[in-house]
């Protein structure tokens, strides 16, 4: 299909083309992408997104990689490039013999730059392995404070009648400063971010808005003083994560996880629909000389720069970088919107070439998107380049990931070398003891890394299993094996036993999980209830259906494998059911159709009770514990095929209408459900 | 190389003070090693005689520089002129030398009492701390560990422990040769004082 081939960047732009030529053809004047607009409103909420996921851990792994093909590479493109085409205009013809060396060295410094959002826009797709995902996208970051330096100096430049060497010294130095400047400014507002956090425990709702706004302003602030507003916005993405996320609620999490991903994908199309408007609205000088040796000269100052630069890393890096890996980070080299807007802002007086530059930067845009974006995915096919590993974080990982750090940190230390551990393994210390303490509100911040971990993972499992209504996607893998395979000394009925500590229950409910993937569970129709919240309506309605049900109960009865628990089974029996024979839940061999579980919904321990029920977040709240309920097992059952549309009904067998009356009626009752603990899993405490 | 080994043999008269063999007690001078949770059962590494690749099991009480050396080996980077054999037999012994770590009885296999004392140890580091979190962590890393090792099973049966082939299963993500290893870039920064 097409979406195959043509990476999405290239579909954008072409449906831009379009547009814009649709505009023209109407006799409207298109708009243009303002750099304005860009640069304020549509390239932050990307460079968010991106600094805010950023995977911390490969990202400080490579630093020193990233950073010279950011910083020196950027700045030999830019000066190769540069040379080169002032060559080439010296020797272009009367066309172009009046563009200076520094006009040129400006031009080079704007193209030169990889960009972010077109790096993001194809790598996404073809899921390289996460070395080379984060070499690229993290030099396509980094380089911006070079792009900002040169562009502001090369400009300024350009007007002054010489250049000393005092000039050219200061300008080195500034670089210093709009980097660091920028990544402190960031660091600033992240702290106060993580700071602000810590004290909003009681106004969930507006906790997202934190994230957003400071750092937003993190990057205003630094674009204020020409600092690198995109290295700001990074440091502040990375420097408030850990710290609110730790204090923030779950569904504050959620919330600013899917506005930026929301953000940013709005953002990108809107980018890549502007270039191709703009470029049909345009004003375009097409100098096949220039243009042309554009394209060439990029292309072959990326590659001589990434050889080079690479050959001088493979001295440092453990593991070394391999030839494909060389040619995928050549290739991936995307130049993208921040070029256009950039020489969109220069100035017509002082660059009366700008329409040239203009075209030229639109050409090379085009070409890297669409050719290289379109053939890097064969390639990486055809290259057998190693793909991004699918696996999904587990505990064991986690464990051993620890311990793999501690161990090495431990050895550099009796070998006395002060090495990449050991300051990361200080810094880890430093954190804990003081920043912690200040940044992230109340207990959490004692909390060990692996404990966090591993109720992060809990509660992710939980939700998946809310939301997939309990039918297979479990999340973990297919298998019977539970707690009683691994420690046989554990006695089942220490399960069940009132104290349970919080842990305890996520074992179970893991036990829980794993035997009841083939159960249906009565989740789905619980939306429509809730949405509906006329108790009596539904009641009723549930009593005409039962009545339908009835009879073909009748025949049915024989079918069900568990005793109709009302009658015979007490409600201590049927809780020691489930706590010994967790095989109770299997389907047995012999039955075609219908499993079946007995859950007993109602416990003395606890108000709250119905576990499964209760996982869906708009369910019941907790059932009266009222003794009549013990009674009644639930019994659930597979949807038959013979009613669709119908919902399930709860058919206690031939139990007793009023208490069955007010289950009926309580569980379809949205009510008024205390919100759980924030922080806490979903799945409240007893069974 | 040879400068590495100069370094480790001037770091190990450092820790042995001068003399032919190293015992546990020299291991305590190291300051830093305080902070470190696992310290205990990295010590014991260096003791341990099966990574020493002597024949016996059980613990050596002193090592010389050699069996410095041969521990330190496991530490080794990769070269880049290493085919696939040779990266394999790299990759097991890496992980032979962990599995050491874990398995503190000997007994070639990680039991579930064996991996709670791992976690444990992990989290030694924070005070107040349930004993409760640390086994119901181990406990639910030993389910997944036995449902990808070994996948369906029975009520009756009985996960014994972890052994080696379960262990490699298990690091198959993670590319253990990248990580295990330990950097000599700057000799200079080696503290001198003690």
């Amino acid at each position: 299909s097409v979406s195959n081939i043509v990476p999405e960047s290239c579909l954008l732009i072409v449906v831009g083309l379009l547009v814009g030529g649709l505009i023209k053809g109407v006799g409207e004047k298109p708009p243009i992408l303002k750099s304005d607009i860009f640069f304020l409103f549509l390239l932050p909420p990307i460079i968010l997104d991106a600094g805010y996921f950023l995977p911390l851990r490969q990202f400080t792994e490579n630093l020193g990689t990233i950073l010279i093909f950011a910083v020196v590479g950027t700045l030999w493109n830019a000066f190769f490039l540069g040379g080169l085409m002032y060559a080439v205009c010296q020797l272009g013809g009367p066309g172009l013999n009046h563009i200076g060396l520094l006009a040129n060295l400006l031009f080079g410094s704007i193209i030169s730059a990889v960009d972010p959002v077109a790096v993001l826009a194809v790598f996404e797709e073809i899921h390289i392995n996460e070395l080379l995902h984060i070499l690229v996208f993290g030099e396509s970051l980094l380089n911006d404070a070079v792009t900002v330096v040169l562009y502001r100096l090369f400009e300024e430049f350009a007007n002054f009648e010489q250049v000393t060497i005092i000039d050219i010294i200061l300008g080195f130095l500034s670089f210093f400063v709009v980097s660091l400047g920028g990544v402190f400014v960031g660091v600033i507002y992240g702290l106060i971010a993580a700071f602000t956090s810590r004290f909003t425990s009681h106004i969930r709702v507006i906790e997202p808005l934190f994230v957003f706004v400071y750092s937003y302003m993190a990057y205003l602030s630094a674009e204020l003083f020409h600092l690198s507003g995109i290295m700001a916005l990074i440091a502040s993405g990375v420097v408030m994560r850990p710290y609110v996320e730790a204090n923030i609620s779950h569904k504050s999490h959620t919330t600013i996880k899917y506005f930026l991903k929301m953000w940013s994908s709005v953002s990108e199309t809107l980018i890549f629909i502007f270039l191709g408007v703009s470029t049909v609205a345009g004003h375009h000088y097409w100098n096949w000389t220039f243009v042309i040796s554009t394209l060439l000269f990029c292309l072959i100052a990326r590659v001589l720069g990434v050889l080079v630069l690479t050959w001088f890393i493979n001295k440092f890096r453990i593991v070394k970088l391999t030839p494909k890996d060389q040619f995928i980070i050549a290739y991936g080299g995307l130049r993208g919107a921040i070029a256009f807007s950039l020489g969109y802002l220069l100035d017509y007086k002082h660059f009366s070439m700008r329409d040239m530059f203009l075209t030229a930067i639109i050409t090379v845009i085009f070409f890297t998107v669409f050719v290289q974006g379109m053939t890097i995915r064969p390639l990486v096919d055809l290259l057998a380049v190693k793909k991004k590993q699918e696996t999904k974080r587990s505990i064991n990982e986690e464990i051993h990931t620890q311990f793999l750090d501690h161990l090495l940190t431990g050895i550099e230390d009796i070998c006395g070398h002060y090495g990449h551990h050991h300051w990361k393994d200080k810094l880890n210390r430093f954190n804990k003891k003081y920043v912690k303490k200040c940044l992230i509100a109340g207990e959490r911040s004692k909390e060990p890394q692996l404990i966090a971990f591993y109720h992060k993972m809990e509660m992710k499992q939980a939700i998946e299993l809310v939301e997939s209504g309990g039918i297979g996607k479990i999340p973990s893998a297919v298998s019977t094996v539970s707690i009683q395979n691994i420690n046989p000394k554990t006695l089942p009925v220490e399960r069940i036993l009132p104290a349970l500590s919080k842990d305890k229950e996520e074992e179970i409910r893991k036990i829980l999980r794993n035997n009841l993937q083939k159960t249906r569970q009565r989740l789905r129709s619980y939306n429509r209830h809730t949405l509906v919240a006329d108790p009596y309506e539904e009641a009723w309605n549930q009593m005409l259906l039962r009545r339908q049900k009835a009879r073909q109960l009748e025949q049915k009865m024989n079918n069900y494998l568990t005793v109709p628990a009302h009658k015979l089974d007490s409600p201590t029996m049927s809780r020691a059911r489930i706590g010994s024979d967790p095989l109770a839940y299997e389907p047995k061999a012999d039955s075609e159709n219908l499993p079946i579980i007995t859950i007993d919904p109602a416990s003395p321990q606890s108000p709250e009770s119905v576990d499964l029920m209760n996982e869906e977040p708009k369910g019941c709240g907790g059932l009266p514990p009222s003794p009549e309920e013990d009674e009644e097992g639930l019994v659930m059952r597979v949807k038959e095929p013979s009613s669709p549309g119908t919902d399930d009904v709860f058919t206690p067998g031939t139990g007793d209408s009023p208490s069955n009356q007010r289950m009926l009626r309580c569980l379809s009752d949205p009510g008024p459900r205390p919100e759980p603990e924030e922080g806490e899993p979903f799945i409240p405490k007893g069974q | 190389t040879s400068e590495q080994i100069e370094h480790l043999h001037r770091r190990f008269k450092q820790l042995s003070r001068d003399q032919l063999t190293i015992r546990k007690e020299n291991f305590d001078s190291i300051p830093d090693l305080e902070f470190n949770p696992i310290r205990g059962k990295i010590v014991h590494a260096f003791f341990d005689k099966r990574n020493l690749r002597q024949e016996s099991d059980g613990l050596a009480d002193e090592i010389n520089f050699e069996d410095f050396l041969t521990i330190m080996s496991y530490f080794r980077p990769i070269e880049m002129n290493m085919d696939e054999e040779q990266l394999d037999r790299f990759r097991k012994e890496k992980l032979k030398f962990l599995f050491h770590m874990y398995d503190s009885d000997h007994d070639g296999k990680i039991t579930l009492q064996e991996y709670r004392n791992v976690v444990e140890e992990l989290l030694s580091g924070n005070p107040h701390l349930e004993k409760d979190s640390a086994r119901s962590i181990a406990d639910g890393a030993m389910l997944e560990a036995a449902s990808i090792c070994v996948g369906q099973m029975g009520p009756d049966q009985v996960y014994e422990g972890i052994t080696f082939e379960d262990f490699l299963k298990m690091w198959q993500g993670i590319d253990i040769e990248t990580k295990m290893h330990v950097r000599f870039l700057n000799m200079e920064t080696i503290a001198h004082c003690y």
